[in-house]
């Protein structure tokens, strides 16, 4: 067994809770190959720096692997046939860390800085960007 | 005769002093900061406006973290966290 790290990208368009189905998807894969999924994060509707199959946001979501690499290649035969993923990177690491990455580290500390006035502005923010959709 | 005797004025009288800036790698050291593809914060000070990396030779970033930083840039760029180019 061997551990990875993978990043995906999913559509901008897809809600919260298909995303979560579609997480809970990818992980079965492993879970039926006798391998696990340590750990998963998923870092939110983030801006892309540029366009990426015409899409400008895009769901972020990091998984934590330890699995054989022929579950791997399935996993990322499996991905590429997923039309609501737009991006995919599997990187082969020496060591899983446990603790939280980095950006859900800046995530938390942020949702814990923001005071009362932040939060209202973040609302009008996202009423705007549903008027806009 | 005088613009001459100026222009031997121009180059000897100031004097240059070269100061010798030792800087070390900001990788290195106990405290320093891991290179990963994710910080975007981190890898954002090692490229320039424009989303070039910025050459070793100005950031004092040794060889072998400076190959890491590269690879970790453009991990983050495959993944639209950072730009390819800032126009």
């Amino acid at each position: 067994m061997s551990f990875y790290e993978c990043v995906i990208i999913a559509r901008q368009d897809l809600s919260s809770q298909q995303v979560e189905v579609m997480i809970e998807k990818l992980i079965n894969i492993f879970t039926t190959n006798e391998c696990q999924v340590s750990n998963h994060e998923y870092w939110g509707l983030r801006n892309i720096s540029y366009r990426m199959k015409k899409n400008k946001k895009g769901h972020y979501i990091l998984f934590k692997i330890d699995a054989i690499p022929s579950v791997m290649k399935e996993f990322e035969r499996q991905m590429s046939i997923n039309e609501d993923i737009i991006r995919y990177m599997s990187i082969h690491v020496n060591k899983l860390e446990e603790s939280p990455s980095i950006v859900m580290q800046n995530k938390n500390q942020h949702d814990d800085n923001s005071s009362p006035k932040n939060n209202t502005y973040s609302n009008e923010n996202s009423t705007l960007a549903a008027k806009e959709m | 005769m005088k613009i001459r005797t100026n222009k031997l004025d121009v180059i000897t009288t100031p004097h240059r002093q070269f100061f010798q800036r030792r800087r070390t790698c900001p990788f290195f050291g106990e405290n320093a900061s891991k290179i990963d593809y994710k910080d975007v914060n981190l890898l954002q000070r090692f490229i320039s406006e424009r989303g070039k990396i910025i050459p070793s030779r100005i950031t004092f970033v040794s060889a072998k973290r400076q190959r890491e930083l590269a690879k970790a840039i453009k991990y983050a760029r495959f993944l639209g966290l950072l730009p390819y180019v800032v126009k």
